[in-house]
């Protein structure tokens, strides 16, 4: 694996809160370039909130996001993201193909409009994501899988190299999570960062380098192997998780490591 | 004939292209606000043009259309940017914002009007009619303010369509490609100020929602791409103007207005029920379609299972003949799948019986393939 020492993504001392109740206390992370990291922690523990603070889609009280030591706002045309798929209304009447061409109209400026370089180039991400044959089809006729993979794939012709995606294996089959996540992979190799909040503990290991666990404030951060302990999934979850006490369900995560 | 000569007639002329405008700008414009999930956004901006109307009239001291339009637009746009504010800043929904703006607005301009009525104004007279419009007063200057307005309105939207759209579908995502996702947001609530002023003179204030919702809600059924709704919702809010309009003329007397919201509410009804994929009709006749295919496959199945195992040509149904079923034998035997044969031995209530022809059989090879692969 392809890792340098840049930091693709770092955050000082951010605080959120809605409605005088803090979600996001006092955060500072480093995230390594070109890994696939994951943010995990229980629900409500501010793992939406902390990538739509830092895409400025949440205000924040303090702090700040740097996309390679530059600040977010300069980078914006670098940063992608996939959000999580409820959060748009899928009776909009559009296809499949036009809405992985909204992921170009940032780089489109103000009149010009999607042309057929475009077109191709939507075409093209959505073949990656094993969608062409259903470029025509009203997105409201698509399942859930196939939503989320338009909005990979709308997030794959911004050609950005920090992405942030929201729960993108949520409520699909295992072989839509195994097409997303090879997919992540590609990405990964060729060198970009994927920031990715996760919630399905068996797979953590698996799926990333480095790993973020998420409440309220950071519980523990860094390499997976090295975060990815009983001790401090116990920390992060609370008594919550019981499934943990018996250390056989992380070996069990640990042995699926290697395929 | 009546016909020709109410043509050539003035004001029929007036209102039927004051109408046509109406439903070309409240149709596209009406098409962002209901997908923005902004319906009753069209009701609360209309109802708060009054007081901008009264104040309008106040301060030019006539019932000048100019004044009155500025003042329309004023309140309008005011109520419509404290509803965005009242939904970001506090914890109220948007029902329940646009619910408060409506009634204070409604209400200050009622107060106005019957302050203006009491103050014994010569000029006063027909103020009151901006409430539910009056289509036949419409001058020939009129029409050039609202063919202006319409114009500028339907230029502006081609202009930001792209950013329209995305806004309309993801504001978050289109906040994260650096588009000014609030004052687009902005300008597409505020535009439907301009359609409510040009409605003012034809179907008042009271109705001018139902203009706004009407035509988009219609086009929405026919139509696959934003575009598309768009246009279709403009030609909708066209027929409907000038339909309305038309009947109006032909009837003497009845206000045009009100009949405009109506033809418009038949063409919402029909949309509802017919239009292809979203209609109730069309459902109804898919579910219809879907039930009796699955009839004929469970009587092709079940006729080769038992065909097949007792290795007899000749059986009796093996489930209860109802009107379903016997559709669905009907179809087989047209189809030429089976044959039926009367059998004299049995007594009546068994019924036909009924032989799967080669035809028959083939077909009945290939559900059962079919199914077997779908469970596997
Ligand atoms: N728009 C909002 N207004 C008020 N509170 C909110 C809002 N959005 C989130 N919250 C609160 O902020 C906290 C964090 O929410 P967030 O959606 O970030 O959690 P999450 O980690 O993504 O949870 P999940 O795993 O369920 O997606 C929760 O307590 C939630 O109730
Ligand atoms: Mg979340």
């Amino acid at each position: 694996m392809v890792r340098d020492e840049r930091v693709a993504l770092s955050v000082n001392d951010l605080t959120v809160s809605y409605h005088s109740q803090p979600v996001l206390w006092d955060i500072n992370i480093d995230i390594p370039s070109g890994v696939m990291a994951g943010i995990v922690g229980p629900n409500g523990a501010g793992k939406s909130t902390l990538i739509k603070s830092l895409l400025g889609l949440v205000p924040s009280l303090s702090g700040e996001a740097f996309i390679d030591g530059k600040s977010y706002k300069s980078q914006r045309k670098r940063v992608g993201y996939v959000p999580q798929r409820s959060s748009v209304d899928w009776d909009f009447p559009t296809t499949a193909l036009d809405v992985v061409t909204m992921g170009l109209y940032g780089r489109l400026g103000w009149f010009k409009r999607p042309g057929r370089k475009e077109r191709e180039e939507s075409l093209e991400a959505l073949d990656m994501v094993g969608m062409r044959a259903l470029a025509d089809r009203q997105i409201s006729q698509l399942s859930g899988g196939q939503q989320q993979r338009v909005f990979l794939a709308r997030a794959l012709v911004q050609k950005a190299d920090v992405y942030f995606l929201d729960e993108p294996m949520a409520g699909v089959d295992a072989t839509t999570e195994r097409a997303i996540i090879d997919i992540l992979r590609r990405l990964r190799d060729e060198g970009k960062t994927l920031i990715v909040v996760h919630h399905d503990l068996q797979t953590v290991r698996r799926y990333f380098d480095w790993l973020l666990l998420l409440n309220v404030s950071v519980v523990a951060m860094g390499n997976v192997d090295d975060v990815f302990t009983a001790d401090n999934l116990r920390k992060a979850y609370g008594g919550q998780i019981a499934l943990l006490d018996d250390s056989n369900s992380l070996m069990f995560a640990a042995s699926k490591r290697d395929n | 004939m009546q016909w020709l000569s109410i043509l050539h007639d003035y004001t029929f002329q007036n209102v039927v292209i004051g109408a046509a405008l109406l439903g070309l700008i409240s149709g596209p414009l009406g098409s962002f606000a209901v997908l923005r999930r902004q319906s009753l956004l069209g009701d609360a901006i209309s109802h708060a043009a009054l007081p901008g109307v009264c104040l309008g009239f106040i301060i030019a001291g006539s019932r000048e259309m100019g004044s009155i339009i500025v003042g329309a637009m004023v309140t309008g746009a005011l109520a419509a940017l404290l509803m965005l504010v009242l939904t970001r800043m506090s914890r109220l929904k948007t029902d329940a914002s646009i619910g408060i703006c409506l009634s204070i607005f409604f209400a200050i301009g009622l107060v106005l009007l019957t302050y203006i009525q009491g103050s014994n104004n010569a000029s006063q007279g027909g103020l009151e009619s901006f409430l539910f419009g009056q289509a036949a007063a419409t001058l020939r200057s009129d029409l050039w303010l609202m063919g202006g307005i319409t114009l500028f309105s339907l230029t502006l939207l081609g202009a930001l369509w792209k950013q329209a759209k995305l806004v309309t579908f993801d504001p978050e995502f289109a906040h994260t490609v650096g588009l000014p996702v609030s004052l687009i947001e902005v300008l597409l609530t505020t535009m439907v100020t301009l359609a409510v002023v040009v409605g003012l003179q034809m179907v008042g204030v009271v109705l001018m929602a139902a203009m706004i919702v009407a035509p988009a809600v219609a086009a929405r059924q026919w139509s696959r791409h934003l575009g598309a709704m768009v246009f279709i919702a403009a030609g909708v809010g066209v027929v409907s103007g000038v339909s309305g309009a038309s009947i109006s003329a032909l009837s003497r007397g009845l206000a045009t207005g009100p009949l405009i919201i109506l033809s418009a509410s038949i063409i919402v009804l029909i949309s509802l029920a017919i239009a292809p994929q979203r209609g109730l009709l069309w459902g109804l006749l898919q579910h219809l379609r879907q039930v009796s295919q699955l009839r004929r496959r469970q009587i092709l199945y079940t006729l080769y299972k038992t065909q097949s195992t007792r290795d007899q040509e000749v059986h009796n149904l093996p489930f209860r003949l109802n009107f379903s079923a016997a559709i669905a034998l009907w179809q087989l035997r047209r189809k030429g799948f089976l044959v039926s044969q009367k059998t004299p031995c049995l007594p009546m209530s068994a019924g036909n019986r009924w032989l799967l022809t080669s035809l028959g059989v083939r077909e009945a090879q290939s559900v059962m393939a079919e199914l077997n692969g779908k469970t596997t």
